[in-house]
């Protein structure tokens, strides 16, 4: 209980922010943020939680984007019946490349490696086949109306990203609490005690994917609304794969909190980098892989990690004079 | 009369060219304590890997509960009641002792407060009960020990497959752990150990195999088993159990 | 159907990359090998090294073929230095955070490249470059060919250094059994960071070599990254004749394939190999169990 506490309080906290301030720029930071939280959310589904480092997250937030922009521009469909087809999408996708790599036993490295050879695969057909627009992508048409999925206000787009963010935290903590998350945990902790305790390894990995990647998707069609554009350098780039991963990294792998304070970490970084030196390309992400060096150098746990045993330290700090003057 | 609980018939189980284990074949009933022994390199832990349906056999059956269970996988058989611990303990280093042993009791008991209650039940039963809250990879060997016990026995087994569950231990802590192995058989689990603390594992044990280079050379109750010629030679050498019983070999 | 002529010139000039390939891969597995790990910034390495062989030859005047033998004992500094201060001790004992470590590193160097260079492809033009030897059939590139032998040089020097010097039996030491290893009285960390410098090196020696027919971008390295990182899977983890036989198989696979298919299906069919590898024989051709 206490913690869906905490969760609405951060949530009511952020949502309060149009309330205070016009600003188009900070409400565009804002909702990148949010974004980029939760594909890290997504992440750390099957990350954090689950011990399986994706490299190639990107397959699921560019299907999330294409599938959406594809049904809606060349279809005709619904732009919302286009959102839930795009995390059913990208559920699939995700058990596509899980039920693949997981049948084969793949971890660690290997792991890693598929699912950034899928990645890539999936840019490289994006670029070039008619369907997704080859190299030039595809464009939303402009239509400020809330049934397309659609706002003249940025700050309605904000409280949408908000709301799915606040799934997305609620979802992380149901997990923590159920018995799937044990197991996911265990199987995190030490695959083969956990089989060894009746832990379906597999079904619970592919499980961890499928709802990894529904979320990650989730942001890529959200992307596809906000934007109005989507390619395949932008989709399946490598961009997203990296800060897909590096929000919970940074933040607090495991955590309900840790994307969303990773990608506040990150975003800030990025723009006060841009601040100081100007937009050159390749700045934002030098420092993300300068930053993500760091952290695993110095604080492998993230933020949250950092801010526990800083906690920790005082709290024993604390009790060491009590139980001196108990003993002296 | 009913087939003992698990029955294993002639497992053989190759490695490239390596035999690990050669045509063994054991049995384990209920509410007994079956021991598995035998000199270092024997395979014994192989076959429980076999057993435990972490390995595939080239040859051979495990039967289980009067059903062919070879090769089914480990999360299976667990949940038909067959759990194994581990030589090399493997506790989940980075949650409690408390959320630990819930990962097991989570088997039978799917809503979180029922699997805690579980745990905690379990975890004073094998005298956990007051380091239940500390991270797992802060305790002795003996804690970690009991730990890999506690965990199999939160899922409620029929079949628990101890491997070296005494290793490691000092002599006090062996003594203190002896009566809870003991108290599993009493409440109707059948246990098979491997085990090297020949002093507890004979005292401890109903019936004993013995594995020497892939092969059963012996069976019986302890005091057969350590009467056993074939056995003493394969502990202490070729000609040893003349030795001892001071014959001349040349 | 296309001349077998044709396709004979599409075969060897598949080798020829390929065994430029073979050498990017033979850094990556060695350094898989011994320390067990897939160094993600293996591209970016490959970029940096790119830059440094195209500085060298635009400031100092330096050719590409001298150049290596400057370029591959700085970058061996470089790769020790990474891993002996940096990857090594972001481990915390766990692999996952290598792989993480390693990705950071490549992100960072390729976008520092990116940050300083910008995107601006730039090219080397050497006064042989455009001379070839005359098959009667096709032409080969004189660079190329150089290319080819050098690199069954470097392997053969690799082979020296692992089996005649006592660091190289350090580093087979370690690789098969590090505990042992260490107990002897190894220094495993100053091992690992020599392999990994090791590596790095032949990878400044592949950019040399590749220079005077290839393109210096801030992302060229990552094209050959992954063609690599499939080599290295083909052949088998940590093997060097795998890492060689597989990168000349892919070269010829990706010229008859790009040949066949034009150049981004021929990338995806090498990708789709690298997947299918890796789901049912993680192993490779020549790998020891993973």
């Amino acid at each position: 209980m206490k913690s869906f506490v905490a969760i609405a309080a951060v949530v009511a906290a952020l949502a309060a922010v149009p309330a205070l301030t016009h600003s188009n720029v900070v409400l565009n930071f804002l909702v990148v943020t949010l974004m980029i939280a939760l594909a890290g959310q997504g992440w750390n589904i099957l990350g954090g939680y689950g011990g399986q480092y994706s490299f190639g997250h990107a397959a699921f937030f560019g299907t999330g984007a294409y599938v959406t922009a594809i049904l809606q521009v060349r279809y005709g469909v619904n732009a919302w019946v286009g959102f839930a087809a795009s995390i059913a999408a990208g559920a699939v996708v995700g058990a596509i490349i899980g039920g693949l790599a997981f049948r084969a036993g793949l971890r660690s490295s290997y792991f890693a490696l598929v699912t950034l050879a899928f990645a890539e695969v999936l840019r490289i057909l994006a670029s070039v086949t008619p369907i997704t627009g080859a190299g030039v992508g595809i464009l939303i048409k402009l239509d400020l109306r809330a049934q397309s999925f659609q706002f003249q206000s940025r700050a309605i787009f904000y409280l949408v990203i908000l709301a799915l963010v606040a799934v997305a935290l609620v979802i992380a903590r149901l997990l923590e609490r159920s018995r799937f998350g044990a197991w996911l945990i265990a199987v995190r902790e030490n695959e083969d005690a956990a089989m060894a305790l009746g832990v379906d390894a597999f079904a619970v990995k592919l499980g961890a994917m499928v709802l990894s990647a529904a979320i990650t998707a989730a942001a890529g069609c959200f992307y596809a609304q906000y934007f109005l554009f989507i390619d395949a350098a932008i989709g399946y780039g490598p961009w997203i794969s990296i800060e897909a991963l590096l929000t919970p990294i940074i933040g607090g792998v495991g955590t309900v909190f840790g994307a969303l304070l990773g990608a506040l970490v990150v975003k800030a970084l990025g723009e006060g980098a841009k601040l100081i030196t100007g937009d050159v390309p390749g700045l934002d992400l030098m420092i993300y892989g300068a930053v993500l060096v760091l952290v695993i150098r110095f604080a492998p746990r993230g933020l949250v990690g950092a801010v526990t045993d800083i906690y920790d330290y005082f709290r024993a700090a604390a009790q060491k004079p009590a139980a001196e003057a108990a003993n002296g | 009369m009913v087939e003992p609980l698990l029955v294993v018939e002639n497992i053989s189980c190759r490695f490239g060219g390596l035999l690990a284990v050669n045509g063994a074949s054991l049995s384990a009933p209920s509410a007994r304590i079956t021991a598995l022994i035998g000199p270092n390199g024997a395979g014994k832990t192989t076959l429980f890997a076999v057993i435990s349906g972490f390995l595939r056999p080239n040859v051979g059956r495990v039967r289980y509960c009067g059903e062919d269970v070879t090769g089914e996988p480990p999360h299976r058989l667990a949940r038909r009641g067959m759990v194994r611990t581990f030589q090399i303990v493997q506790p989940f280093a980075g949650l409690t002792v408390r959320e630990n042993i819930l990962v097991g009791a989570h088997l039978r008991h799917r809503a979180r407060d029922a699997a805690l209650a579980m745990a905690e039940q379990v975890g004073c039963e094998v005298g956990l009960g007051e380091l239940l809250d500390r991270p797992a990879h802060t305790l002795t060997v003996a804690g970690r020990k009991r730990l890999e016990l506690a965990r199999a026995l939160a899922t409620e087994p029929k079949l628990l497959l101890l491997d070296e569950v005494l290793a490691g231990l000092n002599p006090s802590e062996i003594r203190h752990i002896v009566p809870t192995v003991r108290s599993l058989a009493t409440r109707g689990i059948a246990v098979v150990m491997i085990e090297h603390v020949m002093q507890a594992a004979m005292s401890l044990a109903d019936r004993v195999f013995v594995l020497a280079e892939g092969r059963i050379i012996a069976e019986g109750s302890p005091a057969e088993v350590a009467a056993d010629a074939a056995v003493v030679e394969a502990y202490l050498g070729h000609g040893a159990a003349a030795k001892m019983r001071g014959t001349n070999v040349h | 159907m296309p001349s077998p002529l044709i396709l004979l010139s599409a075969v060897l000039n598949g080798l020829m990359t390929g065994a430029v390939y073979a050498l990017v891969a033979l850094g990556l597995t060695l350094i898989y090998g011994v320390l067990h790990i897939i160094n993600f910034a293996h591209g970016a390495l490959l970029s940096a090294a790119l830059f440094a062989a195209f500085f060298a030859w635009q400031k100092l005047g330096l050719d590409p073929y001298i150049a290596a033998f400057v370029l591959a004992p700085v970058f061996f500094a470089l790769g020790y230095a990474l891993q002996r201060f940096i990857i090594g001790p972001a481990s915390h004992g766990d692999d996952r955070n290598m792989l993480l470590v390693t990705l950071g590193l490549a992100v960072l160097i390729e976008n520092a490249l990116l940050y300083e260079f910008h995107a601006d492809t730039r090219t080397v033009e050497l006064a042989y470059g455009f001379r070839s030897i005359d098959l009667g059939f096709t032409f080969l590139a004189v660079s190329r060919v150089i290319s080819f032998v050098a690199v069954f040089a470097v392997a053969l020097v690799l082979w020296l250094i692992m089996s005649r010097t006592d660091t190289g039996k350090a580093i087979r030491a370690v690789a098969r059994e590090k505990l042992g290893a260490e107990l002897s009285g190894i220094d495993v960390a100053h091992i690992y960071a020599v392999t990994f410098g090791l590596g790095t090196a032949c990878v400044a020696i592949a950019a040399c070599l590749l220079i005077p027919n290839y393109y210096v971008n801030p992302s060229a390295g990552n094209a050959f990254v992954l063609i690599a990182f499939t080599i290295v899977v083909l052949g088998g983890m940590g093997s060097v004749p795998g890492a060689l036989i597989g990168g000349l198989v892919i070269g010829v696979v990706e010229s008859l394939g790009g040949f066949f298919f034009g150049e981004s299906l021929g990338q995806v069919g090498i990708f789709l190999i690298f997947i299918a590898v890796l789901l049912v024989r993680p192993r490779g051709l020549f790998g020891a169990n993973a």
